[in-house]
């Protein structure tokens, strides 16, 4: 007996300011100009992706008190770049990462249900937190949070956005110009919060828009985070896209839900994944080693080992062996604006494992940080990446992939034209969009349906 | 720079739902079910468009509209219910070429570094063609949506004493900071920043990168911008203004004030009081536009247009007043109006459709060819930015300046 096969879903991550994405290829283009955005966004939407996933941050990098300069520097604003992509494309989903410690839920649910509209139901949240000074400093609100707070305001400002986007219910436009009737009810979207956080009453003025709510995506990967998930998400942007860590995390997450009163499929989990296609496995395999050596320049490796020591090292040689001075535990974090230096909870062991790993295999310190650093995560030809992929989905290592090229806007080209047929031929994606909302391309139900089903349980 | 001739009248459009009068939703032309549709946007900024104007408004608010000014009017009569304005002209961008589109953001309640990005992104995905309409809010109902602040209870009439326009200048200082910040923002990054200079494997010189280290009473911002110097290098800054405290904004900071004269002698002391405080803020060498506002209705007879008034008013319950003058005649009487009041020192207009779907393409159509006979309005458009149609040179970054 075997199960029925699960649909994969796919998404594209525009290439983002980390030295994941290679700008130094002749092949990279504008990070900026809107033509990138279209062109990235079209050749999602023809291979039937079912959305477009933006990153977001609110300060600019720096690393030893000066803005970072070795990755890709400046991005757009977050709403208005969706926003105008809606207008170039008809069913690809469009899901942004917006803040919820620099922003207030009144303004970040009219823009939702602005881009809601406006797409015609095809936006898409990715809720994070924040809590650092540095980016605070940008802000009037001064806003940084306690780190012990920040899933407390993110719960609550989800929450408070969830009662605006539920203060209309969709029914209150009458506009009947015979009688003059525009609203069916003065107190439409009606609101009251009182809570922790935030205090706030009135109406809310954006009726209810095509999907109800925004799909909720989340990104966090702590306990608090997991649980955030399991209680108020549609979708987890995760990073275990191994067969194995994969598995783990579907695992442990999924068996969350139960306790929220929600059932397996009403959360999707879906892992960034980097990939590597050519013609053989073999070839995929030494575009990948190049690859590598392109994101991780000498220079960036000296950054990267800063990162762990704590130091300045530029006067260490990226060819020559590993620092033998121990990492700085004493002073301020040399990297500021970067969530990634937070895994190394314990930098003196880390140092210590890495110059015995550099010692054991001859590595200077760019291939040391070139082979610590993250592989990309499907290397191949195209039968063998779709192969995998599909392994993966099927072994509930995730229910598909958010897809990060490492070339803008170019870097999707192959995916969409060489592995997505073979997962067609497969029949496990999509030939075409079987609806006009994201919620139908994920599978997801209408908020309005859920609601429908609390009230005939109660 | 602008090939736009001196005598030439900049024309922009205020689009505000079904139009500016309130039974504008019952004509049959006015769509009111699609307002909440990128479609209804599409096609009004099109019909815009085609009639060679220079940019478009959009009206904005963190309330439901209402009757009263300074509390919600539960009526449910009128339209009501709003879409962000920043998010509908980035909706559009893509659609149109040569167009600016101009929406209102609100300082009180909201962020100048997310602001300037947005407008930012919003001339990138224009190449070009934004601005922004800066407003203030002093309604305690709002201030209640945000929960930050508390304002007392206001009306019209409390803002005209002493009280009120102590508030009434604190919220335009707020906002004038605002604007100070976004333009700040927008400075930060120098043109030609991003090098991509493979030997030495920096994306960026970093040197052109700069805080704006901003400190005010109400906030502080230390930047630079995540988003790059947009392709104006400065995107436009507006501000209706109806007396001296935002006449000071307007000469501060905006590259476009929006004025309400009844009359010529109405036009030409309000020229003048900015004028003036142009010359106190020490902009007195630039070009700053000031724009009548004006409510239209437009007909082919005059009686067409005040009869069209009349029947609306009586729908609404009410004759429709307006902070600016109500017009209602013909695209000649119109035309004659304009010039009239342009004679006293008005170098473009921002009219309000008293129905859009009527009173926009009465503009276009009628408007438009009656200017254009008079060679009093352009017949192509001459310039790819906004900036470039207002004849307004694109600033180099006053940082580049310092560093020079």
């Amino acid at each position: 007996m075997s199960k029925p096969l699960k649909q994969i879903h796919l998404a594209a991550h525009f290439p983002g300011v980390n030295n994941t994405t290679v700008w130094s290829d002749p092949a990279a283009g504008s990070h900026i100009e809107f033509d990138s955005f279209v062109r990235f966004a079209q050749t999602a939407e023809r291979a039937k992706f079912d959305f477009l996933f933006l990153a977001e941050g609110l300060r600019l990098r720096e690393q030893g008190g000066k803005i970072y300069d070795l990755d890709v520097v400046g991005r757009p604003d977050t709403f208005t770049v969706l926003a105008a992509l809606a207008a170039v494309t008809e069913h690809l989903g469009l899901t942004g990462t917006i803040n919820s410690t620099f922003n207030e839920p009144y303004e970040v649910a009219r823009q939702f249900a602005g881009l809601d509209h406006l797409s015609g139901g095809r936006s898409a949240w990715n809720v994070v937190t924040s809590w650092d000074a540095f980016t605070g400093e940008n802000f009037r609100r001064g806003g940084f949070l306690p780190q012990t707070e920040r899933y407390s305001r993110a719960k609550e400002f989800l929450a408070t956005a969830n009662e605006l986007f539920d203060s209309w219910h969709g029914d209150e436009i009458v506009a009947d110009q015979a009688t003059g009737v525009f609203l069916r009810d003065a107190k439409a979207g009606a609101f009251v919060h009182s809570g922790q956080h935030f205090d706030i009453r009135g109406q809310f003025n954006v009726p209810r828009s095509p999907q109800g709510r925004p799909v909720i995506f989340q990104a966090g990967d702590s306990d608090e985070g997991r649980e955030f998930a399991a209680s108020s998400a549609d979708a987890i942007f995760s990073r275990y896209a191994t067969l194995e860590g994969g598995r783990a995390f579907y695992t442990d997450v999924k068996n969350r839900l139960a306790k929220y009163g929600r059932r397996h499929d009403e959360l999707l989990i879906l892992p960034a994944a980097s990939f590597v296609l050519a013609d053989t496995d073999e070839e995929a395999g030494e575009l990948a080693k190049e690859v590598r050596r392109q994101q991780v320049s000498g220079a960036t490796a000296i950054k990267h080992l800063e990162f762990v020591w704590n130091r300045d090292l530029s006067s260490y040689d990226p060819e020559g062996p590993l620092p033998d001075i121990d990492p700085d535990l004493s002073a301020d974090h040399i990297s500021k604006g970067r969530a990634q230096v937070r895994m190394y909870r314990d930098p003196l062991a880390t140092a210590r494992e890495w110059r015995e790993l550099a010692a054991a295999h001859n590595w200077s310190i760019r291939d040391l940080v070139i082979e610590t650093g993250n592989r990309q995560n499907f290397i191949g030809s195209p039968a063998t990446v779709a192969r995998t992929i599909n392994e993966y989905v099927q072994a509930d290592a995730s229910d598909g992939f958010i897809l990060v090229p490492h070339i803008t806007p170019t870097g999707l080209d192959d995916f969409a034209d060489k592995v997505v047929p073979l997962l067609q031929e497969q029949g496990v994606f999509r030939t075409d969009y079987e609806g006009p909302t994201l919620r139908h391309h994920l599978g997801l139900a209408h908020p309005d349906e859920l609601r429908g089903e609390e009230r005939a349980a109660s | 720079m602008s090939s736009t001739a001196p005598s030439h009248l900049h024309l922009a459009v205020a689009l505000d739902g079904t139009g500016w009068h309130p039974a504008s939703w019952r004509e049959p032309v006015a769509r009111p079910r699609d307002l909440f549709t990128a479609g209804y946007w599409a096609d009004l900024v099109a019909e815009a468009e085609r009639g060679l104007l220079d940019f478009v408004t959009l009206e904005d608010g963190l309330g439901l509209q209402s009757s009263h000014y300074g509390e919600p009017d539960d009526r449910t009569d009128q339209v009501r219910g709003r879409l962000d304005a920043v998010l509908i002209a980035s909706r559009i961008a893509p659609l149109t070429r040569h167009i600016g589109l101009v929406p209102t953001v609100i300082a009180t309640h909201t962020e100048p570094f997310h602001i300037s990005k947005a407008i930012a992104t919003l001339d990138y995905v224009s190449t070009g063609r934004a601005g922004l309409r800066v407003q203030i809010t002093a309604r305690p109902h709002e201030a209640d949506h945000f929960g930050r602040r508390t304002f007392p209870p206001i009306s019209l009439e409390e803002l005209r004493t002493p009280a009120g326009q102590e508030r009434l200048t604190e919220l335009f200082d707020e906002a004038a900071d605002y604007v100070e910040v976004v333009r700040r923002l927008w400075d930060s990054w120098e043109d030609g920043a991003e090098i991509r200079d493979a030997a030495t494997g920096r994306f960026i010189d970093r040197d052109k990168l700069h805080y704006i280290d901003f400190e005010g009473k109400h906030f502080s911002v230390k930047g630079p911008s995540i988003t790059p110097r947009p392709p104006q290098g400065q995107p436009l800054v507006t501000a209706l203004a109806h007396q001296t405290v935002p006449y000071r904004l307007v000469a501060r900071q905006a590259d476009i004030g929006y004025v309400t004269p009844h009359d010529a002698e109405q036009a030409r002391a309000i020229v003048a009081e900015i004028r003036a405080e142009q010359e106190a803020a020490a902009r007195g060498d630039e070009l700053l536009h000031v724009f009548g506002d004006l409510v239209v209705f437009l007909d082919d007879a005059q009686a067409a247009a005040e009869d069209r008034r009349a029947r609306l008013d009586a729908l609404a319950g009410e004759s429709y007043t307006s902070d600016a003058r109500v017009f209602a005649g013909t695209p000649s009487q119109l035309a004659d109006l304009l010039q009239e009041l342009a004679a006293e020192g008005l170098s473009g207009f921002r009219l309000r459709p008293a129905v859009a779907g009527h009173d926009l393409p009465a503009i276009t159509q009628g408007l438009v060819p009656e200017l254009q006979a008079r060679g009093a309005f352009r017949t192509a458009y001459e310039a790819d930015t906004l900036r470039g149609l207002l004849g307004l040179p694109r600033p180099a970054s006053r940082y580049a300046a310092a560093t020079a």
